[in-house]
């Protein structure tokens, strides 16, 4: 597997757009910086592009990967070796160098303006650590859907109205069912429905480490009560964790059926 | 010997092979032969797991392999489409196959024969068709197995290489192995193949000899034999 991993790794951090991605986080590094002194600051500005783009790229280089790769994938299923190594390779392959492009991207500018002495590193290797969590869940899910569709259009369509729904539309039902049933008590759906939107839950978990869960009102505190303790930390970075294993799994398991 | 018994794949609603049952003999040729789209293909990726049957099973000596993979490394394998990653160059792919599948024994040999040299620098996106499938032959050469599994290697080649082909594929016999492959070379298949499969509607329609398929058919020539049966069957 590791072989497999290397080389997909490789084949990922040879194409320009890993470069693209790369530079990219470099530059809003040190664009943050440049306007705002407060590293807290930087670091929620950062978290509101991280928590939309790493699952927006991950879906985007997850989608393109699969299908592109298509024909190795094909001359490496003729050898000895096991469906499963080939494809938990592939995936480990694209989400490390993804997740590496994130982590130097906004790392270098960080390190560079003093993240070390600043009390924000914490903070800050939070989100880095949530940026990775969100690339290796998207990662998986797309891959899940590339795995559905041999239609290269299809997968794609589909891979984005994924990040879509849980970037964008979840959030708006969820608003909007607040709206609606305003006189219920709905802290305790709100805390359920968080808990399924993996953007959702590391926007929270981003929001309270940083201790302005003031700025959510109600639900925040309800939030604050569950998500500030170690319990409400463990379940959550478990509820992350299974967002990972989950996909991954069921990508491995789709992968046993498939015809090539 | 690979032994296969009524395999059954669907692809979708669409039914290839409807229970096909036949015996590839040890050391022997085979050719499978059948009109396009009759499921030559499927029931070669079907032995290397590359798709995988709903029903019936696949014997390699006497070991049921569905579902495995280790039983591949007694397998060289020439797909039909050589598509290979465009952006890397063909020395860098061959060393990847080895790397990934240790045990290449005659890469440098059958680079020399294919005179492939001045491509191993290229990237494999720039070759040409026939070039494209000389690596393919050399990936799947490279290796010294018992199996060879070669579907449609001639596609694309010159007339000289079809010839090197050709003493590639005997030495190989000679040495032994049991060798399944389709072509629509007719001429190529009287020439060397010992066993004749015929797929027809997604069955065996003919397993036998080529004289025998020319006396079940009154032709004397093979390609009109062939003929005979694909018109049999639409009348
Ligand atoms: N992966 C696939 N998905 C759907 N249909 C397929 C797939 N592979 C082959 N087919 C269909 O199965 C039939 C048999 O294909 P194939 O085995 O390639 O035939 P042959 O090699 O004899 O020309 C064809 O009609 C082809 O369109
Ligand atoms: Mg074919």
């Amino acid at each position: 597997m590791f072989k497999i991993l290397k080389y997909s790794f490789m084949d990922l951090m040879r194409s320009r757009w890993s470069y693209v991605y790369f530079l990219f986080y470099l530059v809003l590094g040190f664009v943050l910086f440049f306007l705002n002194s407060n590293t807290t600051k930087a670091v929620i500005t950062l978290m509101n592009v991280i928590i939309l783009l790493t699952p927006l790229i991950g879906t985007i280089f997850g989608v393109m990967y699969f299908y592109s790769s298509r024909e190795f994938t094909e001359l490496l299923l003729a050898q000895p070796l096991k469906r499963s190594t080939i494809f938990a390779g592939q995936y480990l392959g694209v989400s490390f160098s993804l997740s590496m492009s994130l982590v130097f991207g906004i790392g270098i500018p960080f390190v560079l303006y003093g993240i070390f002495t600043s009390s924000a590193i914490w903070d800050f290797t939070t989100l880095l650590f949530i940026g990775a969590f969100l690339t290796f869940i998207f990662v998986a899910l797309s891959f899940n859907i590339a795995l559905l569709f041999n239609d290269k259009i299809k997968g794609f369509g589909f891979s984005i109205l994924l990040w879509l729904f849980l970037a964008v539309v979840y959030d708006g039902l969820f608003l909007l069912s607040l709206l609606i049933f305003d006189d219920y008590p709905l802290d305790k759906l709100a805390l359920g429905a968080t808990l399924f939107n993996p953007i959702d839950l590391s926007r929270i978990l981003i929001l309270l480490k940083l201790d302005i869960s003031a700025l959510l009102g109600y639900t925040g505190a309800v939030f604050q009560k569950f998500f500030g303790t170690p319990l409400g930390m463990m379940v959550s970075f478990a509820l992350l964790s299974v967002w990972v294993i989950l996909p991954v799994v069921i990508m491995l398991f789709q992968t046993r059926k498939k015809d090539f | 010997m690979i032994k296969v018994k009524t395999l059954h794949k669907k692809y979708g609603p669409v039914e290839v092979l409807k229970g096909v049952d036949i015996t590839f003999k040890k050391g022997k040729i085979t050719a499978i032969l059948g009109p396009n789209g009759s499921g030559k293909t499927t029931l070669m990726k079907s032995i290397l797991g590359l798709v995988v049957p709903q029903s019936g099973s696949i014997f390699i000596e006497e070991k049921n392999i569905l579902g495995q993979w280790d039983y591949r490394s007694q397998i060289s394998y020439v797909p039909q489409i050589a598509n290979f990653p465009g952006n890397l160059k063909v020395i860098e792919l061959i060393q990847m196959i080895q790397d990934i599948r240790p045990g290449a024994l005659h890469h440098k040999r059958l680079i020399e024969t294919f005179k492939l040299k001045p491509f191993l620098d290229k990237k494999l996106a720039a070759l040409s068709g026939g070039t494209r499938q000389k690596v393919n032959l050399v990936l799947a050469f490279m290796f010294e197995t018992p199996l060879i599994i070669l579907d449609e290697p001639m596609a694309g080649l010159d007339p000289v290489a079809l010839i090197l082909l050709k003493d590639l594929i005997a030495g190989e016999k000679a040495k032994g192995k049991t060798i399944l492959i389709t072509t629509h070379i007719i001429t190529l298949v009287e020439e060397i193949a010992d066993k004749l499969v015929f797929l027809l509607d997604g069955t065996v329609y003919f397993y036998g000899r080529v004289n025998e398929l020319k006396e079940k058919t009154g032709q004397i020539n093979l390609e009109k034999a062939i003929a005979a049966v694909l018109k049999g069957t639409y009348v």
